[in-house]
């Protein structure tokens, strides 16, 4: 919201520059014919310049002579009829207002609109999770694996550590050669197949590729369970067309899966978006202890807070918090869900709803 | 938030723009001078739409800011500070930004010069101004958009070019743009010129300026580059003929033949369609140099990515703007009042003859830089135009040019004698003369070009200083009045004698290229190697490691016959976040000389390959460039009125005189 009102007050200010001279009709000035006053100014510094000797005096009567024709020239060309007042002027200032007043802001809005990302907050490398000094750590320690493999390039091992580290660096182009090496030294294996298979579709922006695919199929003969690799199968299928085939593949990794599993919640957003059925939930297992759970709600805040989510998970975040004791968080949770879901109205209703049912004291009554 | 608030900025500066395009035009056909002062307001606050836009671009460099795609492809968070700051510009989608940036500061120039310019010529002016940042802000927003987001933001940026990674990134590209830029006022000018259909005396001194300064910078621009270029690319060539320095080199000589042709404009009233005309073309040249290097015709270092939907837009700006302003031209230009007339021999013939050979010269390269890429385009040869071609065609016509300027800069405004110009150059000619026979004698043997190149730069510095000398000195007068009187001289004579003298001094620069020595070898640590008088003697190579790159150094100790002078080092360097090799060559500057070494193939058996390049005096080119800048930059300041001072004429004028045009 705020972002919006910023926007607005810099359109109005922007407006208000090209009006203010439309209003100020009296104070124009009067400006002397400058071509006049040039040739005026050059014939007195002639004169000057002989008087200081810098000119022989034929040179400066021959100089004040050719002045003096342009002077001559120049004089009576100007038109100085000003057509300030009147009807017409009247007119023409209203029209130049109409159009300061709407070209400006639809032409900025407009662009704005279509180019611009309001909901994206700045994020600065200083305010990001990991602090400045871990990057530097982690580029001088990537170097030095780097440097260990250029040594010893067959240490599969040692590629198979960078790889993922490529990922976070953003060089995913690196990552695929460096899963590459490993395939070829330590041979296949469903997991190193199946991030294989996820740098190359990181490295196509997400479209799954025919190697990506058949490093994926791979895995799974290896390994029928692979889940990574079952769910970018299903995802082929899904980008391929075949919906049905997508819906089928994400059920069964569903049935698959342990309840607890991280990417449950991930299949599940999936058969959502499909409008496919979607299993409830196995019961909770018994085993699952605290720390796990506060694992994966902080992964949900990591999740929410880097790539946002919808109403509904916002609003699970801020039970989860609340099941667990830590009201600030909630609270914290909340704040961010409003920022986050500024422009969606009933994604805000959804929030506000939980605040209250949850008692938060920052709750919208 | 502040980067989105910089987004809108550019966006609110589009749509003002336009108001500023179409209301002083219309206020200056319907002569309305309310709709005429948005003109001004209107500019001002495009500067400060940019200046914002600007300022959030870099903010989010300096800060990191990898949710902007910009930022991810061109920063990284170990990078050096002042390379955080210069990779604004050290991209594309920055540079742009950069270029517009500084169209609206040179716009806000104008719009604040209010006593000074005709209020109808200023609107008409700031009109085509605006319409020009138009055309740009649109091709920035719809093509090369710097602040575009993204999410999830990568944790790391993937670097900027290391070739990049240089201080001279932060200098060279906003000089060459301020050049180019400042072009563009020039062409603002001549349009709106035409558009009024009035161009006088006043208009050239309102333009010379702008011209003058923007021809200061795109020279200083220039010749950053090359020095950039000669110590950063590792093989010690100063000027390759290549189509991107080609691209610069069109505009700074059709921007000097402007230069000159304003002179005569303002002093004698003549050569007003031919002013108008050049600075048509030279804005059109620095367009064309844009769209060569933004539109990835050409591959290059400055070719940031290489993308069609670019170079067809800059292909459409071009068409506009080239083919508009020229219709206009064609349109108004009958209609303009000739100007004062001239004997073939004067200051105004000598100048006339230095545009033709100067458009002439820019002619030749503009020939050599596209004719290789039309034929690509048409039958697919690729064919490789380079420096055998302009040595036999600009050469030629340079060096008559060179010949001529101290000759044009003795000659009289109007009517002037040859004879007597020569006469007074005598002691210049033997002068010239002596110090090529003086170095043929005590260089034997060794190429005759450089004494004959370094004969004509002599000539020149002192052709350049003798208008000085014959203005202020006469036989028998005491040296103090001499010297009143020449520290009396116009600051404008000062600037041109400076200027001319600094052409000299760079051709002297070049001429002495001709002395090069070369060596190359495979050197373990240990052994040595010479060029010319020098030997370099390999030390030890060591292993460094730093926090956005890796390099082997090579350390040489430099002798000179026997007698050490100290160590250079060369690296050979690893950007890890590119995987992108560069090579850092060592320089040791004697005097005006340098040596050169540069780092080679480093091999498996811990031998290297080296090169080591003596290069006599090549500090003069650069030298050179900046002397000429500084006596661009006196004229500059010299805010007199201007008006040339015919000698009477001692007979009838000849029955040759001619017409300006």
């Amino acid at each position: 919201m705020v972002i919006w009102i910023i926007l607005l007050a810099m359109t109005a200010a922007a407006v208000m520059v090209v009006l203010w001279p439309l209003s100020r009709h009296s104070a124009v000035r009067g400006q002397a014919d400058p071509n006049v006053q040039f040739y005026r100014d050059q014939i007195a510094e002639i004169e000057r310049d002989r008087e200081r000797g810098a000119l022989l005096p034929a040179e400066a009567e021959a100089a004040k002579a050719e002045a003096g024709r342009r002077l001559l020239r120049a004089t009576g060309l100007e038109d100085t009829a000003s057509a300030a007042v009147g009807e017409p002027a009247l007119r023409r200032r209203r029209a130049v207002s109409t159009l300061a007043l709407s070209v400006v802001p639809i032409l900025a809005i407009a662009v704005y609109g279509a180019y611009g990302s309001p909901h994206i907050f700045d994020r600065p490398v200083a305010n990001a999770p990991q602090p400045q000094a871990q990057t530097q750590d982690l580029a001088t320690a990537v170097s030095q694996i780097e440097t260990h493999l250029a040594q010893h390039p067959q240490d599969g091992r040692g590629w198979e550590v960078l790889a993922p580290v490529y990922i976070r660096m953003g060089r995913v182009d690196d990552a695929v050669k460096a899963y590459e090496s490993a395939l070829r030294i330590l041979g296949d294996d469903a997991d190193r197949l199946s991030n294989y298979g996820e740098a190359l579709v990181l490295a196509r922006n997400g479209l799954i590729s025919s190697d990506a695919q058949a490093a994926f199929e791979k895995a799974v003969k290896l390994d029928a369970g692979a889940p990574k690799a079952r769910f970018y199968l299903a995802q082929a299928a899904e980008q391929d067309g075949q919906v049905e085939k997508a819906k089928a593949a994400y059920t069964d990794l569903l049935s698959i899966s342990p309840a607890d599993a991280p990417w449950v919640s991930l299949v599940r957003e999936q058969l959502t978006r499909l409008g496919a059925p979607v299993p409830p939930a196995a019961a909770q297992a018994p085993q699952v202890g605290a720390a796990d759970i506060q694992r994966m709600v902080s992964g949900l805040a990591e999740r929410l807070e880097s790539q946002g989510g919808s109403p509904e998970e916002w609003a699970r975040l801020m039970r989860s918090y609340a099941v667990l004791g830590q009201r600030d968080k909630a609270e914290a949770a909340a704040q961010r869900a409003r920022q986050a879901l500024a422009q969606d109205d009933a994604g805000l209703k959804t929030i506000e709803a939980m605040a209250r049912e949850l008692k938060l004291t920052d709750a919208a009554q | 938030m502040l980067v989105e608030a910089g987004h809108f900025a550019l966006a609110l500066a589009l749509g003002l723009s336009l108001i500023q395009f179409v209301v002083p035009l219309w206020g200056a056909r319907s002569n309305d001078p309310v709709l005429m002062a948005v003109a001004p307001a209107a500019a001002l606050a495009v500067l400060a739409c940019l200046a914002f836009a600007f300022l959030a671009l870099t903010v989010a460099y300096v800060t990191s800011d990898f949710s902007v795609i910009n930022v991810v492809e061109n920063s990284h968070s170990t990078k050096p500070m002042i390379y955080k700051i210069s990779g604004v510009w050290g991209n594309h989608e920055g540079s742009m930004l950069l270029w517009v940036l500084i169209l609206a500061l040179f716009g806000a120039v104008v719009a604040l010069s209010r006593n000074t310019v005709p209020v109808k010529l200023q609107a008409n002016t700031l009109a085509v101004q605006g319409l020009v940042t138009i055309a740009f802000l649109l091709f920035i927003l719809m093509t090369s958009n710097p602040f575009t987001r993204i999410m999830p933001a990568p944790s790391e940026g993937q670097d900027l070019n290391p070739l990049l990674q240089d201080p001279g990134l932060a200098i060279h590209p906003p000089l060459l743009y301020i050049g180019y830029v400042g072009f563009s006022i020039s062409f603002a000018f001549a349009c709106a010129a035409l558009i009024d259909g009035r161009i006088d005396a006043v208009w050239a001194r309102i333009v010379r300026p702008w011209t003058l300064g923007a021809w200061v910078f795109l020279t200083l621009g220039i010749a950053m580059g090359s020095y950039w270029a000669y110590y950063e690319l590792g093989w010690g060539g100063w000027w390759f003929w290549d189509p991107v320095e080609n691209a610069s080199l069109m505009p700074w000589l059709a921007g000097t033949a402007l230069l000159h042709s304003t002179v005569v404009m303002e002093k004698r009233d003549a050569l007003k369609v031919w002013t108008i005309l050049l600075a048509i073309l030279t804005f059109s040249l620095s367009l064309l140099g844009t769209f060569l290097v933004r539109s990835g015709v050409l591959t290059s270092v400055h070719s940031f990515a290489v993308d069609p939907e670019r170079g067809v837009f800059i292909l459409g700006i071009l068409i506009v703007f080239i083919g508009g302003s020229l219709a206009l031209f064609a349109w108004r230009a009958p209609m303009l009042k000739q100007g004062g007339l001239f004997a073939p021999v004067s200051r105004e013939g000598a100048l006339v003859l230095n545009n033709l050979l100067l458009a002439t010269a820019c002619a030749t390269v503009f020939v050599g830089t596209l004719y290789p890429l039309a034929l690509e385009v048409l039958t697919g040869d690729k064919i490789s135009v380079g420096a055998p071609f302009f040595n036999f065609t600009f050469l030629p016509l340079v060096i008559p040019l060179l010949f001529l300027v101290p000759i044009g800069q003795t000659l009289a405004w109007k009517r002037g004698n040859l004879l007597g110009t020569v006469q007074r150059l005598y002691a210049v000619f033997g002068i010239a003369l002596l110090v090529t026979l003086a170095l043929v004698a005590f260089r034997d043997g060794g190429p005759v070009a450089a004494p004959l190149g370094i004969g004509l730069g002599a000539y020149l510095v002192l052709g350049a200083l003798n208008e000085i000398v014959t203005r202020s000195w006469s036989r028998g007068t005491p040296l103090a009045t001499v010297w009143r009187k020449a520290a009396g001289l116009p600051r404008s004579t000062w600037g041109t004698v400076i200027a001319h003298a600094g052409v000299g001094v760079t051709v002297i620069g070049i001429a002495a290229t001709a002395w090069d020595a070369e060596g190359l070898g495979t050197l373990k640590a240990g052994d040595s190697m010479s060029a010319g008088p020098y030997q370099a003697r390999l030390e030890r190579v060591v292993p460094r490691q730093e926090a956005n790159y890796r390099e082997d150094v090579a350390l040489m100790r430099i002798f000179r016959n026997g007698q050490e002078l100290g160590t250079v080092e060369t690296m050979k360097r690893l950007y890890v976040t590119r995987g992108m090799p560069t090579t850092e060559a060592g320089i040791m500057t004697v005097g005006l000389s340098q040596v050169y070494v540069s780092i080679g193939e480093v091999h498996a058996d811990g031998t290297i390959g080296m090169r080591i390049y003596h290069k006599p005096l090549v500090l003069l080119i650069w030298l050179g460039a900046v002397v000429m800048a500084a006596g661009g930059g006196l004229s500059l300041t010299d805010r007199r009125l201007r008006i040339g001072a015919p000698t009477r004429a001692r007979t009838a004028p000849p029955a040759s005189a001619v017409p300006a045009e």
